[in-house]
């Protein structure tokens, strides 16, 4: 499936998830600067990667998919809870991309500062995309496999 | 006082730009991405230079690889305990993220206070 854009799950959000989402991450900040003056940089420095808003992020997913299906009369927790793995499972593959923003930005900042920042950005969205891409390219190939390996048993046993 | 306040509404807006950018793409996955999007590092790390200087936000970067790989671990963990646990994002999310810490700061000593 080609990424692509859709607005309807905007309506699913109600606008307190949102203020709830923006007063987090701005909290998140607060912390790792807290963290930073208190303990040095090299211990604020980890915070910056802390998974605070893929919290908020996953719990609003699970509700929002449990509130949908509750409209059509379904039961949504399981739906709910695997919509919000398979955020996982992206957020997973995002990490790569975490890690390439993080060692390009160290890698620049010292002697190239103005330009840190923007390569660092890319080097994430790169990474990111590469990593989900070559994912997928996996699942499809040992999803191929596993369908020849069934037809291959099924001419054999036709065959016996 | 005033530098949290910028903190605080620098960090928000960043993070809210990316969940939004997560809650519109499509498929799942791949809004995934921007579950673990560097949001309040982009926010940090720019204040961090301007206030502190290019070592300052060198070292703050270098200490995230730590934080990123257990992101990594963190995430896994999660997509397992929803899957096979069978527990709510909330549990599951909050429970691992004892995980996350673990694993930052043990890797962050591992590899040495200046990584």
């Amino acid at each position: 499936m080609t990424p692509k854009v859709s607005l309807s799950s905007l309506k699913d959000g109600r606008w307190h998830e949102y203020l709830i989402r923006f007063a987090l991450g701005g909290l998140a900040t607060v912390i790792t600067g807290l963290i930073s003056n208190a303990f040095g940089p090299a211990v604020g420095g980890v915070f910056l990667a802390l998974p605070a808003i893929f919290c908020a992020s996953a719990t609003l997913i699970e509700k929002h998919e449990i509130r949908r299906k509750r409209d059509e009369q379904m039961n949504g927790r399981r739906r709910g809870q695997q919509a919000a793995a398979v955020d996982a499972a992206g957020a997973a593959l995002g990490s790569i991309g975490m890690l390439a923003f993080a060692v390009c930005f160290a890698l620049l900042v010292t002697s190239h500062a103005a330009l840190a920042m923007p390569a660092a950005s890319l080097a994430w969205f790169a990474a990111a995309l590469l990593a989900w891409w070559g994912w997928r390219q996996l699942r499809r190939a040992l999803r191929y496999r596993h369908v020849m390996a069934g037809r291959a048993t099924a001419r054999a046993r036709r065959q016996a | 006082m005033s530098e949290m306040l910028v903190r605080f509404l620098v960090g928000g807006c960043v993070v809210s730009a990316f969940a939004t950018l997560g809650d519109i793409l499509r498929p799942k996955s791949f809004a995934g991405l921007f579950g673990a999007a560097p949001s309040v590092a982009l926010a940090s790390l720019g204040l961090a230079l301007l206030k502190h200087g290019n070592q300052y936000a060198a070292t703050q970067a270098l200490a995230m690889i730590s934080g990123a790989v257990a992101l990594g671990v963190y995430s896994i963990v999660v997509c397992r305990l929803l899957m096979v646990g069978r527990l709510r994002a909330l549990t599951a999310t909050m429970e691992a993220l004892l995980l996350w810490l673990a694993v930052a700061l043990s890797l962050l000593f591992m590899l040495g206070p200046g990584t």
